[in-house]
């Protein structure tokens, strides 16, 4: 009897943990080091290309968070050249775009095949379910 | 002792304040732009002027250059961005003279001197279009990045192209590029910081 009221009472506590947690993701404020969103083309892969490596860079759509993740930061650590997203990084450069609006963004990039590269920036995500999906957006990724 | 310790409590303090303020003295404010850190020197270039002499970047060494890539036929884009940059330009008041917008065409075919005179002057009189042999405006868009590809319009044709605007400073460094669809107070707020720096 006394067992059954102990496995109870940790099951009672464990949802109440369960829902604290759910509670927090849903509602506490996003918050973050750094705003920037980073990609660097790494060393050697003009290199690996050249030897007919199909090197995927950068994704075909990148998705960004206003006041989150809402700076892409491009940086270009191979020996070459690169155009990289909107922009041709010398070896060693970075590129830094911030993003004000939310909205898709088109940009020509050769590093795609089909030669164009998006960025869809979302808005800050509202409390409640929007701020949830979100941060388990983030935690799947 | 408390007196010390006061007097301690307030020395921390006003290091602290004198630092902060410091601190946010020395940071330089973001350009609205995407910018390259270290900035290169610009890719130097001499095409045909809209103005009737050679248009050599580095001559304009002095100015902030704010340089684009279009042709005088596209239906949207290019007049959106000359429109945008001539009113950035306007905003400047007194600091406008320090401002060179540079049209460069992808369209050499169509857009010869004349017709990139009567384009660009159509949106600011000061605007100086550039023109080219298709392989010294290629081996131009190839040091910046940029591309362009010839696409059937209609029955005639159209070129998709980059969309970005570059800004040179004043040292001829190429500082930023502005992606299209930016608002003039934009240009206008990096300006005043590239002209400030």
């Amino acid at each position: 009897m006394r067992a059954k009221r102990t496995g109870a009472l940790a099951a009672l506590a464990l949802v109440g943990v369960a829902a604290a947690a759910v509670a927090w993701a849903a509602l506490a404020p996003i918050t973050v080091a750094s705003r920037d969103e980073l990609f660097a083309i790494p060393q050697g892969t003009w290199a690996r290309r050249m030897a007919g490596d199909k090197v995927e860079i950068l994704p075909a759509t990148i998705r960004l968070t206003l006041g989150v993740n809402d700076v892409l930061l491009l940086r270009n650590l191979d020996d070459v050249p690169q155009v990289f997203g909107p922009a041709l990084i010398m070896p060693g450069q970075s590129f830094r775009l911030p993003f004000e609006a939310a909205s898709t963004y088109s940009f020509a990039c050769t590093a795609h095949a089909s030669g164009q590269l998006q960025v869809v920036v979302d808005p800050m995500p509202e409390p409640g379910w929007p701020t949830l999906r979100w941060r388990l957006r983030r935690w799947l990724r | 002792m408390p007196r010390a310790i006061a007097a301690l409590c307030l020395a921390a303090c006003v290091f602290a304040v004198v630092a902060v303020a410091a601190f946010a003295a020395g940071a330089a404010p973001p350009l609205k732009a995407g910018s390259f850190e270290p900035p290169r020197a610009a890719p130097d270039f001499v095409l045909a002027g809209s103005d009737g002499g050679a248009l050599q970047l580095s001559k304009l060494h002095g100015k902030v250059v704010l340089m684009s890539f279009g042709y005088t036929h596209c239906p949207a884009v290019c007049p959106t961005t000359l429109a945008t940059l001539a009113e950035a330009r306007r905003s400047l008041g007194k600091d406008a003279g320090a401002v060179q917008v540079v049209f460069v065409t992808v369209d050499p075919e169509r857009d010869d001197v004349a017709t990139m005179r009567q384009y660009v002057a159509a949106f600011d009189p000061s605007f100086l279009g550039a023109t080219g042999k298709p392989e010294a405006l290629a081996a131009v868009r190839r040091s910046y990045g940029v591309v362009a590809r010839k696409v059937p319009l209609g029955g005639g044709y159209g070129v998709d192209h980059s969309s970005s605007i570059f800004l040179i400073d004043r040292e001829g460094r190429l500082r930023a590029q502005m992606p299209y669809g930016r608002d003039a107070r934009d240009f206008a707020h990096d300006v005043r910081l590239l002209l400030a720096s």
